[in-house]
């Protein structure tokens, strides 16, 4: 009977470490809007995790939705309510700044940065638009560009125009399409696009370093070369299409396709669009350039993962952020997402041919951040701009425009 | 002990927890909220989202940019744009309700399934009907297509994407027209009271009335809301938005309509012929006045929904889209895009007193009729 009272005892003592062992491995929760065309790219990262720490039950806590509108409500209301996510997905930079950080509701991960020498493998620019008040605050899985001006190359040699280089040149081009029967020689879609068409007119008008002047606040809103910038938009306007807020982006990428429209600004997803869904193929298909007066510069933006305070799981997403952004990682999901890695390391045999020169370009040229998609302005900006926008496109008032902008950014405090 | 019999003890304890939820999940957050949009939450970043914020009482601050701040130029438009919407969208739908009434009425062949597809949008949700419409409307097909069929040129009318407006109005000048509004309906209260020989009644409506068409005429022209003109109108996006609004609900008001018709008795009618009414004068001196409670009771469903509608315009034309945008979109936008709390609450405050405008008096009219028959 001892014995087996022994016996018993041991066993007892096994099961109980296990279930100890068990609960030290835990549980990680990952929070994100990729569902539907990244949903895969998102699972691909996660088999990467499992290889790696096979005793972690992951939980992906997708919540679906464009850019993550729903998912940002969702994500509030637990963080207000005191149970944040693990890890969540943010849009890098000043999303993530004007809304968390400043609310001092993140881990800076400055350290991680560190230990993992990832200073050295991401481009100075992007560490320093991760970065503020001397913390680094997420880690970037990928890059997108936003400054692209996407053309039909058939068309445009039907029609005897190159892609402009400078904004003045568009016009001259835009006239010269107009005389031939182009009605639209640009294509826009609905309200945020207009406003990522405002940005890449901007930042050609203004240039990389006036552009980022602008967000530290050197640069006023209401400065004449602003204005300048707001006057230029409304003549590119003038080109484009009356019918724009009723056009999702991928209608309004079938125009270029179907030659109603000659040059589309949108970002790099495009691409995916035009060889996944629409079967082109790079440079005979469709072709692209760098939005007039931004060859040289790269305005990106990038999703990342940060690690809010109070996450119950600590160590397990400090894992997570570590195959983040690992070069394993970023080969694993960016080739099924469309995007291109955040470290300038990468394999890049497994991308696209557009992928490949947006790679090419990542490592060689100036890197800025992009207005609407959250790199460089918080979201109380980005969410208010757009009724600024909408009011430029009636009222046709560069200076009122300038003016708003500027009450909107002291409001939401950029430049302090 | 007559007040504490059993029963009157058994019927508190089984009311009790629906009115302590009520007082909590109702009326609690109600004052919640107007408590929040008297404060600054939100309107500095840092303290926003901060675990612990700093919420401080700036008493109307938030009102007051709403009405006449720079920024909130997109809040004014959408109050505009309620007043239109629920203008047309009540019209419409009474209209048409009435109408397809009318028709049934007369006991046409296979009335029930007639019947059934007029009621059937009612049984979407205002997002898939909002889907639907958003294709049928698009800029190059749907609706613009159908003279392309009889060979025509296919229309070209911006049924969702126009930026046209019409009928524009200086906001400055609302001050001035909301007092000449008020003062002519109490000028008309004064009439009726007169005639009512009621004259106490008389004498203050008309003072009122005309204390406020002097102010109109002398003080209001003087006050500047904003700095400089800005103009608010009807834009005719909103047209495509009626349209699918007023085709999901005029099923409604037509089972209402038809209900009232049905329960007219035929002897009225019978009598009316006999006393030498013609069809017409059937209807408008019998029929309709006998409908007009339906026709009330209509109108404040109808109203206190055009006045929250939210999903129809999400789905329609998207919440970023500020030509079409209604109050309840950006209070939405407000609160959890910009993070602005407080001024969010305000945007639903405002709400609240609009809905209130139109429930309250029903309300009132509907106790005291209750009271009048116990």
């Amino acid at each position: 009977m001892n014995l087996s009272l022994a016996k018993k005892t041991a066993l007892l003592a096994a099961a109980l470490a296990a279930a100890s062992g068990a609960s030290a491995a835990g549980k990680l929760e990952i929070f994100s809007w990729w569902s539907g065309d990244e949903g895969p790219a998102l699972e691909a990262l996660i088999k990467l995790y499992r290889q790696k720490y096979p005793a972690v039950a992951v939980d992906n806590a997708t919540v679906s939705g464009g850019a993550g509108t729903n998912a940002k409500a969702v994500l509030k209301t637990r963080m207000l309510g005191g149970t944040p996510p693990d890890s969540f997905q943010v849009h890098a930079g000043q999303e993530l700044i004007g809304t968390w950080v400043v609310a001092n509701r993140m881990e800076d991960l400055s350290g991680l940065f560190r230990t993992e020498g990832w200073s050295k493998v991401y481009p100075k620019d992007l560490v320093t638009l991760l970065s503020s008040k001397g913390g680094i605050w997420s880690v970037p899985v990928n890059v997108h560009r936003s400054n692209v001006m996407w053309y039909n190359p058939a068309k445009l040699r039907a029609w005897g125009v190159t892609p402009p280089k400078t904004w003045n040149e568009f016009l001259t081009t835009c006239a010269a399409l107009k005389r031939k029967g182009v009605a639209a020689p640009l294509v826009m879609g609905e309200n945020w696009t207009q406003q990522h068409l405002w940005e890449s007119v901007m930042i050609g008008t203004l240039g990389a370093q006036g552009w980022q002047d602008l967000w530290s606040g050197k640069t006023k809103f209401t400065d004449p070369k602003v204005v300048q910038g707001f006057t230029t938009f409304g003549r590119v306007l003038d080109c484009a299409n009356k019918d724009a807020s009723g056009l999702s982006w991928q209608q309004a990428s079938d125009r270029i396709v179907d030659g109603t429209s000659a040059f589309n600004i949108m970002g790099d997803w495009a691409a995916g669009y035009f060889t996944t869904t629409k079967k082109l193929r790079p440079s005979t298909g469709f072709g692209w350039a760098a939005s007039p007066g931004t060859s040289g510069t790269f305005v990106m933006l990038a999703d990342s993962f940060g690690l809010p305070k109070g996450a119950k799981n600590r160590a397990e997403a400090l894992n997570w952020l570590r195959v983040l952004g690992s070069k394993a990682g970023q080969d694993a999901f960016n080739p099924l997402k469309g995007s291109i890695a955040a470290r300038t390391d990468s394999d890049l045999s497994k991308y696209s041919t557009y992928s490949k020169s947006a790679a090419a370009d990542w490592r060689k040229n100036r890197i800025v951040g992009s207005m609407v998609h959250g790199a460089v302005a918080p979201e109380s900006f980005m969410s208010a701009f757009g009724a600024v926008v909408d009011q430029f496109v009636a009222s046709r008032n560069a200076q009122a425009a300038a003016n708003a902008a500027g009450q909107l950014a002291t409001r939401s405090g950029i430049g302090r | 002990m007559k007040g504490l019999s059993r029963d009157r003890l058994w019927s508190v304890l089984v009311l009790l927890p629906s009115v302590l939820l009520l007082a909590v999940f109702v009326y609690g957050f109600i004052g919640r909220t107007v408590a929040v949009s008297l404060t600054d939450w939100g309107n500095d970043p840092a303290q926003a989202l901060a675990l612990n914020p700093v919420i401080r009482p700036v008493g109307l601050a938030n009102y007051q940019e709403l009405f006449t701040g720079f920024l909130q130029v997109r809040f004014r438009q959408e109050l505009v744009n309620t007043l239109f919407f629920t203008v047309f969208f009540i019209a419409g739908t009474l209209g048409l309700g009435l109408a397809l009434a009318l028709l049934l009425d007369r006991n046409p062949r296979g009335e029930g399934l007639w019947r059934t597809i007029f009621l059937f949008p009612m049984s979407l949700s205002f997002i898939v009907t909002g889907t639907i419409w958003r294709w049928m409307l698009q800029p190059q097909g749907g609706l613009n297509q159908f003279p392309a069929v009889l060979g025509l040129p296919p229309g070209r009318f911006e049924w969702l994407s126009s930026t046209a407006s019409i009928w524009g109005l200086d906001w400055n000048r609302v001050p001035l027209l909301t007092a000449a509004v008020v003062a002519l309906a109490l000028g008309v209260v004064a009439w009726r009271a007169a005639r009512a020989g009621n004259r106490t009644r008389t004498l203050v409506a008309g003072a009122c009335a005309l204390v406020l068409l002097g102010w109109a005429v002398f003080v209001g022209p003087n006050v500047q809301l904003l700095p400089a003109p800005e103009v608010h109108g009807f834009n005719l996006a909103l047209v495509g938005i009626i349209l699918a609004a007023v085709w999901q609900m005029s099923g409604y008001t037509m089972a209402l309509y038809l209900a009232g018709l049905r329960g007219i008795p035929e002897e009225l009618r019978e009598a009316a012929r006999v006393d030498g009414a013609n069809e017409v004068g059937l209807y408008r001196h019998v029929v309709f006045p006998l409908l007009s409670p339906i026709t009330l009771s209509a109108m404040i469903i109808l109203g206190h929904i055009s006045l929250k509608i939210f999903d129809l315009v999400y789905a329609m034309t998207g919440p970023d889209n500020t030509y079409t945008s209604v109050p309840a979109l950006n209070m939405y936008l407000t609160s959890f895009r910009q993070n602005q709390f407080a001024l969010g609450a305000a945007i639903g405050t405002i709400l609240l007193i609009l809905v209130a405008f139109v429930i309250v008096p029903y309300l009132a009219s509907a106790f005291r009729r209750e009271e009048g028959h116990a």
